[in-house]
Formats: C-alpha cells, sequence, structure tokens
C-alpha cells in the first residue's frame, strides 16, 4: 500500500482540455508560483459537494464558500488549532486542504477564540434570531436587483428629481451589488457553522470517552432536532397531496408532466401550492452549487412526481405523516439511557452542559442549509440567469447561457461595453469577442465533465484534525488510509461510517444525477456520490443508502435516520464498485456494505 | 420456628460456642406459600436468597418463570415432631467429626429420617394445591418443575454454604414434588453442611429451609447476557453468549457459544460472531436431559434472531436497572410461549469484573463549557484513530 496520493503536478487531464486554467481564477489553481506549499499538502476532491467539473461561475460560489468558512476558523473566532481549508481547482475539480495553526502559536489563540466564540455560545439565541432576519432581509435584496434591459430612454422622474445617474452606471451598480450580497450569504453560512461543529464535537468527545464503543449515530441521535426547516418541503409536498385527495383531483396528477388544475377545486389547490411554495419550494435537486441544479419552484415537475407518489401512498391506505411525538420521545429515551448509564453526577453534569449545548447550536447546523444552499442559491441562479438573458437579449452574447462560461472578473467587461455603447447608441463587440471564447470554453468543460478526477492528492497529514473535515466530510485518518488502500481491498466489501442502523439485502441502483432519482423502484438500494435533501421523498421507497462521500451528518445520513433507512455513508468507491442490479447487503450498524 | 414449636436443640453438640443466634422469628408470619409474582421484601428470611432473588426479578417485572415459594414456616413444622428432634439429636451426638466416612453414614440417616417422616397434613395440603394452581395457570396437567433448595440464615455470612443447596430438574406431578421438597428440607444435613457448620461454629438451627417450585423452561436457546462490553467496560452494550437448548453447554463450556454485542440504547445489534455448536443439552421424550450432538445447519446458524437478541437486551438492561449495578444474566428462549415473547429470566447477579474497578470520572473537574470546547478542539478525538 502506497502511503501517499500522486503529486497534483503528476495528475495527466483528459485530452483536448489544454488551456483549461482560464476558466478560474490564476490564483485557484496548482501553479509554479507556489510549488513547494502546494507540493507539501494533502488535497481531497470534495465530491460531496462539487462531484462535476465546475464552470466559471460554479467555481464563484466554491470560492466564495471556502474563503467565507476559512475566514470564520482563522480571522474571526481564532479557532486555536486551524486555520482555513484551502482550495484549488484541478482540470475543473475542487480539491481542499485544510491549513494547521502552527503548534507554537495555538495558545496564544485560545484566549482570543474563548472570548470571540463565547460571545456567541453566550447569545446564540439572539444572534441567531437576528440571523435568520439578515439571511430573509439579504434574499430580498437578491430578488429586488434590477437585471432588466437598458430602456431606450430614462424615466422622465430621472430628470425631474435632477439625479443625473442613469440605467446603464446602475445596472454595473447592481451586478457590483449582487457579488457582495452572494459574499454576505455565504458569511452568514459560515457565521456559526464552524461554532456549531466545534460544540458538537466536544459533546461526542465525552460520549466517546464515556462510552468507547458509543456508535457515532447514537450521539447524533441525541443532537438532532425533531422539526427541523430541511424536513419542511417535504411535508408541504405530503400535505398537497393529501388536499388534492380531500379536493377530489388526485387523478390530475397522474402525468406529472402534463397537470392541469381546472375549476374551482384546481384554483384552491394552485393557492395551497402558492402559499407553500415561498419559501419551501426554492428547493434545489442538487446541493444548490451547480448552474443545472433544478429548482422545485421553476421545475413543478419534479414536485409534482413526488405529490403523485404521494397519493398514491395515501390511497393505499398508508400513513405518511411523519410520527413527530414517536420522534421525540425516541430521541428523549436514549438520551436518558445513556445519562442513567454515566457513572457519576459529576459526569451528568457534564453531559447536560454539552449536550445542551449541543442542542442549542443545531438547529442553525441543520437548517443552515436550507436558507443558503436552497433558498438564496435558487434565488442567485434565478438573478444570473436573468442577467445572461438580459445581455443575450440586446446582443451582447450570443446566447443566455454563455454567461455561465465568463468568469466574474470578465463580466465587468461586457457590463461596460453594454453601458458604454447603450450610452453612445452604436455597435457593441462582446457577442463577436466571446463568442469563439465561450465556444472554447463549453468544449474543454464538456471533456474536464467525462473525465474522472482522483480522490485525493499528495501525503496526507499522519492524524486529521480540521474539525469540518471530519464532520461534514467524514474525512478521518482511517478513512484516507482506506482510500489508499482501497486497490488491494477486496473487491465486494467497501467500508464506510455507520450513518444509519440496520442490515438489509437488495438491488442496487446508482444514481449519478438529481434526474434520475425518479427511476428509483420500490425497495432499491440507492448508491449515489452524494445526496441531496430535495431527494427526502424517494427516502420512504428505498431499502437502503450508499453514498461515495459524508459523514455522520451529512444530508444523506440525517435523512437515512429519519426515515429509518440504513445507511453506510463515505464509502469512497461506492459508485465505482457497485453496479447498478448488483445485489448488495448494506450494514448501517457497522459501516459495511458487501456486494453478493 | 415460631414459639409454640418446640426448639431443636444440638448446642450442647458443639464444643466451643463461637458463635451464636437464634432465628429470628416472626409470629406474624404463617404462610407456607408466597408466590413469586406476589413476593414482598418481608418475605425475605422465610424464602432463602435464591426464592427471594426470583421474587424480586419478578418485582421488576422481569420474565421469571412462575412458581412459588415454600416458605421457612412449612419447613419449621416438621420439627413439631419431637421424636424425629430426638432421633435427629442422637444422632448428631454421635458424630465424630474427624471420621468423614462414618459422617457421610450418619447424614445419610439423618435426610432418610426428613424424608420418611410425615410431613402436617397442614403443609402437605398447601404445597399440592400451589402445585396444583401452577399447572392450571401454566395450562399444562402435570406441569414440569425445578425444585430448589434456598436456605436462609439470618445473620450468617454465607447461607449458601452453611445450608446445601440442592436442585432438583424436570420434577414432574405432585407426589414427585413432595418428595424431592423433602430432600430439599434434608439437604440442610448433608456431611458437607454438617461440617461446614461445625467448623464455622454455627448452629445447625441457624438454618432453615425454603424451597422453590418454578416451571421447567424448555429452551430452544440459551445463554448468559453481561451488561456492558467486556473488553472495554461500555456499559452502553450488553455482550450476549447463546447455544442450542439448555444452558449448560454455554455454563460449563462445552461449546463456543454464539457470541453478539448488542447495543442497549439504540437497541441494534453490534456485533456477532457465529461459531460452530457441537452439542446441546436437550429434553427427551421421557422427560430426561440429555446431552445430544448437533447435526446439520443448526450447527452453523446463529442461535438467536435479533429480535431476541434486542429483546435479551432490554430485559438485562433492565435487571440492571432494578438492581443497580451491572448484571450477569441467565436467559433462555421458552419453546412454550410465542416467538417475540419468549425470552425467561433465570437468574441475575452483580458482575463482578468490570464492577470492582475504581470509577473513574470523564469530566475532569467541574464542566467548564469554554475549556471543554478549547481541549477538544486542541486534541481532537480522532488522533487516537490514527
Amino acid at each position: 500500500m502506497s502511503n501517499s496520493f500522486p503529486s497534483p503536478f503528476e495528475i495527466e487531464g483528459p485530452e483536448g482540455a489544454e488551456g483549461w486554467e482560464e476558466l478560474y481564477p490564476y490564483s485557484s489553481s496548482f501553479s509554479n508560483y507556489r510549488k513547494d506549499y502546494e507540493d507539501n499538502r494533502f488535497w481531497f476532491w470534495d465530491s460531496m459537494h462539487w462531484g462535476k467539473a465546475l464552470t466559471p461561475w460554479d467555481a464563484t460560489f466554491m470560492e466564495a464558500a471556502l474563503a467565507a468558512l476559512s475566514q470564520m476558523n482563522s480571522r474571526h473566532y481564532r479557532i486555536p488549532p486551524a486555520d482555513g481549508v484551502d482550495f484549488r481547482i484541478l482540470y475543473g475539480y475542487a480539491f481542499l486542504s485544510p491549513v494547521g495553526v502552527d503548534p507554537s502559536q495555538i495558545e496564544a489563540r485560545v484566549p482570543q477564540f474563548m472570548e470571540r466564540a463565547g460571545h456567541y455560545f453566550g447569545n446564540w439565541d439572539s444572534l441567531y434570531d437576528s440571523w435568520l432576519d439578515k439571511v430573509k432581509t439579504t434574499i430580498a435584496e437578491i430578488e429586488s436587483i434590477d437585471f432588466n434591459p437598458l430602456p431606450e430612454m430614462e424615466e422622465l422622474e430621472v430628470i425631474t428629481s435632477g439625479s443625473a445617474i442613469g440605467s446603464g452606471g446602475k445596472l454595473m451598480s447592481e451586478y457590483n451589488r449582487f457579488r457582495d450580497l452572494i459574499m454576505h450569504a455565504w458569511q452568514y453560512h459560515f457565521e456559526f457553522l464552524n461554532l456549531g461543529y466545534a460544540a458538537y464535537l466536544d459533546f461526542f468527545g465525552f460520549c466517546k470517552e464515556a462510552f468507547p464503543s458509543i456508535p457515532d449515530l447514537g450521539i447524533a441521535k441525541m443532537v438532532a432536532g425533531v422539526e427541523v426547516d430541511l424536513f419542511r418541503p417535504n411535508e408541504e409536498l405530503k400535505v398537497l397531496a393529501q388536499k388534492a385527495i380531500d379536493l377530489g383531483i388526485a387523478r390530475s396528477f397522474d402525468d406529472p408532466n402534463n397537470v392541469s388544475l381546472d375549476g374551482d377545486a384546481g384554483a384552491q389547490w394552485q393557492a395551497a401550492w402558492d402559499e407553500a411554495k415561498d419559501p419551501w419550494f426554492n428547493f434545489t435537486s442538487g446541493n444548490g452549487f451547480y448552474h443545472f441544479d433544478k429548482i422545485w419552484v421553476e421545475n413543478p415537475d419534479i414536485p409534482y412526481t413526488f405529490i403523485k407518489d404521494y397519493i398514491e401512498r395515501i390511497e393505499a391506505g398508508e400513513d405518511i405523516s411523519r410520527p413527530i411525538e414517536a420522534i421525540r420521545e425516541e430521541r428523549d429515551r436514549v438520551v436518558g439511557e445513556y445519562r442513567d448509564l454515566l457513572g457519576s453526577d459529576e459526569d451528568r453534569e457534564a453531559f447536560d452542559g454539552k449536550l445542551g449545548l449541543a442542542r442549542v447550536v443545531f438547529p442553525y447546523v441543520e437548517n443552515h442549509n436550507f436558507y443558503i444552499e436552497h433558498w438564496t442559491m435558487s434565488v442567485v441562479w434565478r438573478k444570473l440567469k436573468e442577467l445572461g438573458a438580459t445581455l443575450a437579449k440586446d446582443g451582447l452574447l450570443a446566447n443566455a447561457d454563455d454567461l455561465l462560461f465568463i468568469r466574474r472578473d470578465e463580466v465587468h467587461e461586457v457590463l461596460w461595453d453594454y453601458y458604454a455603447n447603450w450610452a453612445v447608441n452604436a455597435p457593441t463587440a462582446s457577442a463577436a469577442h466571446w463568442a469563439p471564447i465561450v465556444e472554447r470554453r463549453r468544449a474543454i468543460h464538456a471533456k474536464l465533465d467525462a473525465w474522472k478526477a482522483p480522490k485525493a492528492l499528495g501525503a496526507p497529514p499522519e492524524v486529521i484534525t480540521e474539525p469540518f473535515t471530519i464532520m461534514l466530510w467524514g474525512i478521518t485518518s482511517e478513512s484516507v488510509n482506506n482510500w489508499l488502500g482501497s486497490d488491494e481491498g477486496s473487491e465486494n466489501e467497501l467500508t464506510g461510517m455507520a450513518a444509519s442502523p440496520g442490515s438489509v439485502e437488495g438491488i442496487a441502483r446508482i444514481i449519478y444525477e438529481p434526474d434520475e432519482v425518479n427511476d428509483l423502484e420500490q425497495g432499491e438500494i440507492l448508491v449515489a456520490p452524494i445526496t441531496a435533501p430535495s431527494w427526502a421523498p424517494v427516502f420512504p421507497k428505498i431499502q437502503a443508502c450508499v453514498t461515495d462521500i459524508g459523514g455522520m451528518m451529512s444530508h444523506a445520513a440525517i435523512v437515512c435516520r429519519e426515515y429509518g433507512v440504513p445507511a453506510v455513508t463515505g464509502t469512497g468507491f461506492g459508485t465505482d464498485k457497485i453496479k447498478t442490479g448488483d445485489r448488495i447487503r448494506v450494514d448501517g450498524s457497522t459501516g459495511k456494505v458487501t456486494i453478493l | 420456628m415460631c414459639e409454640s414449636c418446640p426448639i431443636v436443640d444440638w448446642e450442647h453438640e458443639l464444643p466451643t460456642v463461637r458463635y451464636f443466634t437464634a432465628r429470628k422469628v416472626d409470629a406474624a408470619m404463617t404462610d407456607h406459600i408466597v408466590w413469586f409474582d406476589r413476593y414482598e421484601q418481608a418475605h425475605k428470611p422465610f424464602v432463602g436468597g435464591k426464592n427471594s432473588s426470583l421474587g424480586e426479578m419478578m418485582m421488576a417485572e422481569l420474565p421469571v418463570p412462575p412458581g412459588f415459594a415454600i416458605t421457612t414456616v412449612a419447613y419449621d413444622q416438621i420439627w413439631r415432631d419431637a421424636d424425629l428432634v430426638a432421633k435427629v439429636n442422637d444422632l448428631l451426638r454421635s458424630i465424630d467429626h474427624d471420621d468423614f466416612a462414618a459422617n457421610r453414614v450418619t447424614s445419610q440417616k439423618i435426610r432418610a429420617l426428613i424424608e420418611q417422616a410425615p410431613i402436617p397434613t397442614d403443609v402437605e395440603t398447601d404445597i399440592r394445591e400451589a402445585y396444583a394452581a401452577l399447572c392450571t395457570h401454566c395450562g399444562v396437567d402435570d406441569i414440569a418443575v425445578a425444585v430448589r433448595s434456598s436456605a436462609t440464615a439470618e445473620d450468617l455470612p454465607d447461607a449458601s454454604f452453611a445450608g446445601q443447596q440442592d436442585t432438583f430438574l424436570w420434577v414432574v406431578g405432585a407426589d414427585a414434588v413432595v418428595e424431592n421438597v423433602r430432600k430439599c428440607w434434608s439437604s440442610i444435613f448433608t456431611d458437607r453442611a454438617i461440617a461446614y457448620r461445625h467448623a464455622q461454629g454455627y448452629l445447625h438451627q441457624a438454618i432453615a429451609m425454603s424451597v422453590g417450585i418454578q416451571k421447567m423452561v424448555d429452551p430452544i436457546s440459551s445463554g448468559v447476557a453481561f451488561t456492558l462490553n467486556p473488553t472495554n467496560g461500555d456499559r452502553s452494550q450488553v455482550a450476549i453468549d447463546a447455544s442450542w437448548g439448555l444452558g449448560e453447554a454455554v455454563v460449563s463450556g462445552e461449546v463456543t457459544p454464539d457470541n453478539f454485542l448488542v447495543d442497549k440504547v439504540l437497541r441494534e445489534v453490534i456485533k456477532r460472531e457465529i461459531s460452530e455448536k457441537g452439542t446441546e443439552y436437550c429434553l427427551t421424550e421421557s422427560g430426561v436431559v440429555e446431552k445430544l450432538e448437533i447435526v446439520g445447519d443448526r450447527r452453523t446458524e446463529p442461535s438467536v434472531t435479533d429480535e431476541d437478541l434486542t429483546a435479551i437486551a432490554i430485559l438485562a438492561r433492565r435487571a440492571e436497572k432494578h438492581y443497580g449495578c451491572p448484571q450477569d444474566v441467565e436467559w433462555a428462549l421458552d419453546k412454550h410461549l410465542p416467538a417475540g415473547d419468549n425470552v425467561v429470566m433465570l437468574q441475575s447477579r452483580p458482575e463482578t469484573v468490570w464492577s470492582q474497578k475504581p470509577k473513574t470520572s470523564v469530566s475532569s473537574g467541574s464542566y467548564d463549557p469554554m475549556q471543554s470546547i478549547v481541549s477538544t478542539l486542541v486534541s481532537p478525538l480522532h488522533k487516537k484513530s490514527s
């Protein structure tokens, strides 16, 4: 077994992708400028969030997210042992590398961390309330951005008010505002998250010490919330399914691609839909990071398909409601049992304190995903597409989606061309300038997208200590060793995180794209690189779930526990080794997957 | 013994009296029978250690096979017979404590006297009625029972040695029950028990004998359970050993049992090791326990299902909760009870290995949230797993 992954400088990309670096900022590429630094680090491909080759704009949000994450660790809260998570794009794929703090500096950061993080822990609830306000305001502001085509003539009001500021300049300002608001949203995303994970890890460590063999999911069960915003979209679908039955229009959903809502009943149902959709159907079929992710409000056939499924279940006499009381009772029982088993009152006091804090922080950990990845990003992509449409309409771009292949810094030049020649009332250069560039970039991107990135690069550290790497990505010293040894490992066995208990056998179906989710048949086992929360409606159908990447708190793990479906996450190679139609055994209690 | 009964006086028979106690007699207690499911703490001196622990398990709503205790009040009645007392005292007086062979003969003579002496009618009627009631309860004409001696010796540190603990299994029918009850009574005078009391300077009358009558379990499989993980002392898990048939095979070590680890909080089977099981003890048609070779797939099949394991774990946890410390439990899956509701507990006693280790606190000192988070971040858990 090798003890190192290939150097990023040794990787050969796909043929025909030469010049791929121009799709991304130079600062995001591996290069000779910092070869020593880059070559001495461990980089893992974050296929959990960025499993597909990035377009320039997909890359923008990856970079915004990683910079915001890093900034909270390093500059805001001074997490004693952890600075940021460095990021690079190699042949279109996002590689991350946690940056530790020089051991001699850790001590000095402790009082800084205690003061700063202490403020957040001490005022969590009120800060979270204002967080919700901030995020909703930010979303509303993004919605309000005006990317309309420039007018033939300014409104008279511009004249009479003596403002003198015209629409062309305003459009450039709006674009700047758009970028600023995106940056804000991503900083909000990580405002609490790192601290939330720290509190969770503290409780986690305590439990592991008190109960040396406690499964991770035992700990997760004690902390997990019962009413979580992330489950709301799915719950709203169930309500709408019931409503369709009550109104006698259940058959209208038989063909989800052709739903006609006629008459009074149809109108009543439509009204219920309208009420639920904002915000709950600003829900993406992916993870919110890609331009191609489908958002429910814009693609009602997706939620209609789920509604059709629910209608069938209700009609078959199934109770599809979430047993909130039972879930709450089970959680209380688990907590009570562990608490009872502790050896002393002193331990019980610490247990209560740590669990209490973990529960205070956890609503944020669970809910931020809906507010940022789903809601905010739905609006962001919509706005970006609006801008593309405007530029195409006025002849700056050949196609609206050409904008996706123009980097965020390059867009300024397009807007300047638009503004200047709108002002002069003369021909623009952009369409001709960008057509060949965009064509080349599209071809490169297609090559990158067909290529399979390596799991990791460089030499792994002896130990992995960065809280995010462990919690969210599920990358531990074990899993890295697992990846290293996988070539020699058994062809028929995979090991991952025991994320949701139970053991079942069944037929596997590999799902790479959110669009394929509806291919899943009753009783199959879902095998995917990663799952998205919006796949929740298919979880009652499946017997088990296996993912390539993801930890105890990944979406697949949370949703599977919720539905009582066994899950093994972070297997590394599930979608490589397993083929659709294979009979497999998934043991979500031990983290083992066997191809039978 | 109540005050109206003649005290059996063997006192002068001892060379020196190093220990003396008169058994406390509660005049209010007159019952010859105490049903396990009506057991109360106050019954303890009258039913002995073994019976009271079964009664206590019932009180804790643990599924103990049904049965009853014949109290020491009943036992005391046989000593109303002055002739019997005189004859036993004569034999005891004749003992030379250095002549072991002669002692065995004397012991046999005393036991024969006790086993042949007529039982007071009221006592015998009570025993027969209770057995009949047990048969009715189980829906079987002559239910097979275990007849167990359960010695009691208040103020003596170890009643189990001071009185012999005889057990008779698969006893069927009222006559056989009565006969074996007398054998249990007489087992107070085994040669070993006499010698032991002599050596310790205990009085013979310090010991009284209660007898337990309990429905036999004809198990599909049986085994033991520890309410902690024996490899690391983790109290959130239950270790379960299981094999086919009666528990003897597991307890005696004749088979390598299937071994499981069950999470008692999450109620999930965490680890399973299925071994090849060569022999089992079973009840044959004729009501005799036999050692049989296991053939076919059963040798390598798990001897319990996951549902069984969860049920065993839940019951073991209940015992642990009731007694307030980790337990070592004997259990069986009763053939004659419906699946899913067929786990019975035969015994529960304190676990000794981990329970004797000094307890270490997980929380070092008083809890300080920020300090705690800092130390978690600085020395993260997964360091240990590299």
